[in-house]
């Protein structure tokens, strides 16, 4: 089975972000209404990985990491890559997470719905970034890990229940 | 700002103290939707950082059970009940009186009845808190999830509008049935301002 933990892989904490180039893999743990985006240069095979907690910084007075902003955020991780020496053209973006974790006949809080507000967000942050969003598994209603490997790019997503998926 | 450590030994004691009394309605509803004697740990109670709660209750990726409600009113936050998935699984067999080791795994059927004991703990624990701190707390409708820990409990800080807060006051309880163990940790996340309004009315200086 793939997605065993590996001594080479680099652990991104909740609202945190990491940049580092291959060989090994940025991985972080069950992601819910958060969201993952992971962000990799094929040419010199760095990547970043940020895990997001909510898509706009300017709706809280008090912030101490950037990193759980969307707004925020992802711009660390690309200026980062750029002064580790990635190309900013050639980086390439795929988000993962922003499910709906909860059931219930709660509406309100059904409808806060952050998860797609993650999602809509981050797409919008890379899009005026003008970086290309290569691949997508977003929404739904189970928690995901996700690994991205620094040597392909590619991100392997684990949920519970369900077979392991790579885009 | 965290709370934790503004609170004196004598405050943390009372807030020991109100879970106790809170857990303690909780495990009688229990033992009368099960109609059996339920028995209960002394809690452990504490001011805890995120990622030790993770820590405690089995890490970011275990798969547990949570119902969560919403608290407004004199307290506003969240309290949320989370059961571990064996304990889930027993909790299951017990409400529908199925033989232990039946359940392995959540349908519909079981994910309500398990909402249904959480509603009823969580209700049970904050009646108890308002009656005795005589204060005015309501709760909502609650909702439920069962998947990856980490997944679960920072979705519910996303939704309680404190993304920059990160302790919680957790309380661990074991609650017996005969001689079978349900673990279970009760959390409570509250606004600093409602912490101090429980210590206040609870008589104490915040």
């Amino acid at each position: 089975m793939h997605a065993i933990h590996d001594a080479q892989d680099i652990h991104v904490g909740i609202g945190e972000y990491k940049v580092a180039q291959s060989p090994g893999r940025l991985v972080t743990l069950g992601l819910g209404s958060c969201v993952g985006v992971t962000l990799w240069d094929p040419v010199t095979k760095i990547g970043g990985l940020l895990h997001i907690m909510l898509p706009n910084s300017k709706e809280f007075s008090r912030i101490n990491k950037k990193g759980k902003y969307a707004d925020l955020g992802i711009p660390m991780v690309i200026n980062e890559m750029v002064k580790q020496g990635a190309g900013r053209g050639r980086i390439q973006a795929k988000l993962v997470g922003g499910a709906q974790m909860f059931i219930g006949a709660d509406k309100k809080q059904l409808l806060f719905n952050i998860g797609e507000r993650n999602v809509e967000s981050s797409r919008k942050i890379l899009k005026d970034m003008r970086i290309n969003i290569a691949g997508e598994e977003v929404g739904g209603n189970k928690g995901r890990t996700i690994y991205l490997d620094l040597q392909t790019g590619k991100v392997t997503i684990r949920t519970i229940g369900q077979d392991i998926k790579v885009i | 700002m965290t709370i934790a450590g503004k609170l004196s030994e004598m405050q943390m004691d009372a807030l020991r103290e109100i879970s106790n009394i809170g857990l303690g309605h909780a495990a009688t509803s229990l033992a009368e939707m099960l109609a059996s004697k339920i028995g209960m740990g002394v809690p452990h109670a504490e001011f805890i950082s995120f990622d030790r709660a993770i820590q405690i209750v089995g890490g970011y990726e275990k798969l547990v059970s949570c119902v969560s409600q919403k608290l407004d009113g004199d307290i506003t936050g969240i309290v949320f009940y989370i059961f571990d998935e064996t304990s889930t699984y027993r909790l299951v067999d017990m409400l529908m009186g199925l033989e232990e080791g039946t359940t392995t795994w959540l349908d519909e059927m079981a994910m309500s009845t398990i909402n249904e004991i959480g509603n009823i703990m969580t209700g049970a624990f904050i009646s108890a808190i308002s009656d005795f701190a005589n204060l005015r707390i309501s709760n909502s409708v609650p909702i439920f999830a069962f998947d990856m820990l980490a997944a679960i409990l920072t979705s519910l800080v996303i939704a309680v509008g404190r993304p920059e807060e990160d302790n919680v006051l957790a309380i661990e309880t074991q609650l017996f049935r005969d001689d079978k163990k349900i673990s279970g940790h009760f959390f409570l996340l509250a606004e600093p301002e409602s912490i101090t309004k429980l210590l206040t009315a609870l008589g104490l200086e915040a």
